[in-house]
């Protein structure tokens, strides 16, 4: 040291001088990097509320939904004129009549045709097919008179739920003055009542807002990942099981496996609808947005992801497992199936499941193959066109009317519901039943 | 048969196959004493006859349906009068669309032409002859395959080898669908494309400056010719991801570097899943916040300091994009800084440096490879992600720089090209194809730069 001392370098003293003259920057400069790591972070999370209010902020009064109480008198003379009581003749008769009716009978001063046709857009066009199911279903109503609930149109929902208030203008509002002092005439008798919506969970889509539900796009996802889970579990664990504990190490067959597994893991999910197009479509002539060719298209979308949560879980059973089996005479299969695979289970279906909620919010691959199309059945088969929720989520978000922007909402509402109930299982199944050693 | 009818058939007989064997093995050894004489347990014998029984039959099963619509269709075209044969493609197609909605019971006959009606009845007895064949074939190769094994049952058959030699083969050929999966990618995108530059001329789509893929689809319909060059589309994508990366890279280095560095352990347990959230959400619900709420809000504030923002903005996706990237950047980050050994940080305390001193000249140089490759892998998802473009950024193309502009990009372009009326042979589909091909190498070769940048200069400690 005191060699170092007595050379041409600076003294102890100078050095503690400089030190300590720089040591107050530093310590704003060290604050100041602390500062910007919690902003970005702080700002990340906020992202997360913000995104999510955002949602259910538009989109939790779904659940609500406001109806109108009809005092219907089923006409004879309107629905069946003959008296045959022929199903097809009440089937196609004019029910649009007796909910007008009904509506008039409820305000007798409402006359010419703008002031009728206003008078009735207070209630949804799906009333008259509620009059009509009722009907059909019990004949015997028909000459008597009868309390029907009916939905109310999407504007007065929108209005009820207080989304516009009742001082807009009337293009805001997209409900006339009259219609507003009409709703509140029917608020006083009590005729309004705001209900569970049950029709948003059946019903499939429709050109109506307050008629469109999700029901139909919950079966096409329900389905399409049935025909994912089905197809790319089995696949992923056996390729999984083979490049773990098969494939000789270092070839060039093993290697070329490897890599495109994880190149197709990174390539752009639009990509793999390109090749379902083309292929599924196009050259085995598979039918257009049934949800088989969707399940066929997300399972090698979905492969390389439990392929790889697979062989982790592979991975992580010790040697010695597999040791004291070889040793006991077991042969390869024998060892893996008997030890190694109920080992590494947990870990695989985990790694299945978040390969089912990535498979699930998935959406371009399935416009390119023509899951967007406009249906109002509910999917009964893997051949039958469907959609799927995701899609159903663009396809609202598109629709100008403002109605859908509270279904679209309510779409997302859940579709993050499944995807926690998803990943919330995977979690568990992980916590609950992985060994460590 | 009806498939599904067919399928569960072939179980039955691949489970009669198990017990055959079985009882075969048994049968050889001289009853349950002779057991010992067996090479393998009898269990064994049943599988290898079972796995005989169901491979020939599941792949003739297999190959016939994944053909059989296409040659029926043909051969039912074939019987058609000359004048439907001879209509252009396109209406060829409506035509065969008809015919399978028909044959499915999706319309009713009336919507459709006679000579189609004639079709689907013709279509439904080829249809069923082909399934009665194909039972009758599917069944005939199990049993073959079942009689074959079952002959050749004797004590010394190595069973147990030669079906676990068997299931090997399997769990290959289940690995290479990985494999098949990316041929099939190439092939089909490629000779899609191929077939799209014989009417366009690749130097034109690569650099010319106007899209507008309209064309007339029947002659006598006024439209443009349409014109193919991409470029627009290119830096339309590239400044969308731009501005997606200036949000997530910096946001989500310095998150990942206050997670791994400063946040004790219960804030980043609540910190970090979080932010993963966020990766979990469907990009499609990005594309609403974008369309519904960040597009209309930026153009607000626009307003109110005097610039003129569109509602479809290339800012507003690229914002939301960089949202959506952010716990990418960040997860990727923090494992390659937790990465970095405890004793580089140690050396450099001692030395006297402060935490961000350290962090900043020693941790981060050393996760590099790892960062560079992580924002590589970022960029290339940017480059790729649909949703959030389709429903927030424009449809027309706009060859501009200005963020407040709406531009379009690759993959809007791919999905406007493919969705809804289309018919396969026009050049506008085609496009659609050569669009991917683009988007398909751009981000491989990103991947495997990140991949090799990550292994050529990643640090060995230990």
């Amino acid at each position: 040291m005191s060699d170092l001392e007595l050379t041409t370098g600076p003294t102890t003293a100078q050095t503690r001088a400089k030190v300590q003259a720089s040591i107050k920057r530093r310590y704003r400069a060290e604050m100041r990097f602390r500062a910007y790591g919690l902003f970005a972070t702080m700002l990340g999370v906020l992202f997360v509320f913000l995104l999510f209010f955002s949602v259910f902020s538009k989109g939790w009064s779904i659940f609500g939904q406001h109806y109108v109480k009809l005092d219907v008198f089923y006409d004879a003379a309107v629905l069946d004129p003959s008296g045959t009581r022929n199903p097809d003749t009440l089937r196609s008769a004019d029910y649009q009549a007796l909910v007008r009716a009904s509506l008039r009978a409820g305000f007798p001063t409402v006359e010419g045709r703008r002031e009728l046709r206003e008078l009735t857009g207070l209630v949804s066009s799906g009333a008259s097919m509620q009059l009509q199911r009722a009907v059909m279903q019990n004949p015997t109503l028909i000459g008597t008179r009868d309390d029907q609930w009916v939905l109310a149109s999407s504007q007065v929902d929108w209005l009820l739920k207080g989304r516009t208030t009742r001082n807009a203008s009337e293009d805001e509002r997209r409900l006339s003055d009259a219609q507003v002092t009409w709703l509140d005439a029917l608020q006083a008798d009590q005729c309004i009542e705001r209900r569970f919506n049950k029709q948003f969970f059946t019903a499939g889509d429709s050109r109506d807002p307050e008629l469109a539900g999700v029901g139909g796009a919950l079966a096409g996802s329900l389905l399409t990942l049935l025909v994912t889970l089905l197809l790319s579990f089995p696949i992923g664990a056996a390729a999984a099981i083979y490049l773990e504990e098969f494939a000789p190490p270092e070839t060039r067959v093993t290697d070329l496996i490897e890599v495109n597994i994880n190149n197709l893991a990174a390539v752009p999910s639009i990509v793999f609808g390109l090749l379902g197009l083309s292929i599924f479509i196009g050259f085995f002539g598979m039918p257009r947005s049934a949800t088989l060719v969707g399940g066929l298209v997300l399972t090698l979308l979905t492969l390389p992801t439990i392929i790889i949560a697979s062989r982790a879980a592979i991975k992580a059973v010790p040697p010695s497992i597999r040791e004291a089996a070889l040793g006991m005479g077991a042969s390869k299969i024998q060892c893996v199936v008997h030890h190694v695979l109920p080992l590494a289970m947990p870990g695989m279906l985990t790694g299945a499941i978040i390969g089912m909620a990535r498979a699930l919010g998935e959406t371009a691959p399935l416009l390119m193959i023509g899951m967007v199309a406009f249906i109002v059945d509910v999917p009964q088969g893997i051949m039958d066109p469907a959609t799927v929720l995701p899609v159903q989520v663009f396809l609202w978000a598109d629709s100008p009317e403002r109605g859908f922007i509270e279904r679209t909402s309510g779409a997302i509402i859940v579709l993050l519901l499944f995807l926690v109930i998803m990943n919330a299982s995977a979690v568990i199944l992980r916590n609950r039943f992985e060994k460590r050693w | 048969m009806t498939p599904a009818v067919l399928f569960a058939a072939i179980i039955a007989l691949v489970l009669v196959a198990f017990q055959v064997g079985k009882a075969r093995s048994l049968t050889v050894a001289g009853g349950p004493r002779g057991i010992r004489t067996l090479h393998s347990l009898p269990g064994h014998y049943g599988l290898l006859t079972a796995m005989w029984c169901a491979i020939p039959s599941l792949l003739v099963f297999g190959i016939w349906l994944a053909f059989q619509d296409a040659i029926l269709i043909r051969m039912v075209l074939v019987h058609l009068p000359a004048e439907v044969q001879h209509l252009p493609k396109a209406q060829l197609g409506l035509m065969i669309n008809d015919l399978r909605n028909l044959v499915a019971g999706n319309i009713a006959p009336e919507s459709v032409a006679v000579s189609t009606r004639l079709a689907a009845v013709e279509y439904l007895h080829l249809q069923s002859i082909a399934r009665l064949a194909l039972s009758a074939l599917a069944m005939v190769a199990g049993i073959i395959g079942l009689l074959v094994v079952r002959a050749r049952i004797r004590p010394d058959l190595r069973a147990r080898n030669a079906f676990e030699s068997l299931i090997e083969w399997v769990l290959f050929g289940c690995s290479g669908i990985a494999v098949l999966t990316t041929l099939g990618i190439v092939l089909s995108i490629v000779f899609e494309a191929v077939r799209f530059f014989t009417f366009v001329p690749l130097t034109d789509f690569l650099f010319g400056l106007n899209w507008s893929p309209q064309m007339a689809i029947r002659a006598d319909q006024v439209g443009s010719s349409g014109s193919f060059g991409a470029v627009p589309l290119f830096t339309g994508t590239l400044l969308i991801s731009a501005i997606a990366m200036l949000v997530a890279a910096p946001i989500g280095l310095f998150s990942a570097i206050f997670i791994a560095e400063y946040a004790n352990r219960r804030v980043r347990s609540v910190v970090k899943p979080l932010l993963e959230v966020l990766a979990g959400v469907p990009t499609v619900v990005y594309g609403f916040f974008a369309a519904l709420t960040i597009g209309p809000l930026l153009r607000v504030w626009g307003e109110a300091f005097g610039f003129n923002v569109s509602g479809e903005s290339a800012l507003s996706a690229g914002l939301v994009m960089g949202v959506m990237i952010i716990p990418f950047v960040s997860s990727l980050a923090d494992d390659m800084i937790t990465a970095v050994p405890q004793s580089l940080r140690d050396g450099a305390y001692a030395l006297g440096a402060t935490r961000s001193e350290t962090i900043k000249q020693v941790v981060l140089r050393a996760a590099l490879p790892g960062i560079v490759g992580g924002l590589l892998l970022a960029t290339s998802r940017a480059i790729g992600e649909t949703m959030i473009v389709v429903m927030a950024a424009g449809l027309a193309s706009n060859l501009t720089a200005n963020p407040f502009e709406a531009v379009t990009t690759v993959t809007v372009q791919i999905v406007t090209l493919l969705v809804g009326d289309q018919e396969f042979d026009s050049p506008k589909t085609l496009a659609a194809f050569a669009l991917g091909l683009v988007l398909f190498v751009i981000t491989l070769v990103l991947n495997v730069i990140a991949l090799y940048v990550v292994r050529k200069y990643r640090e060995q400690y230990e």
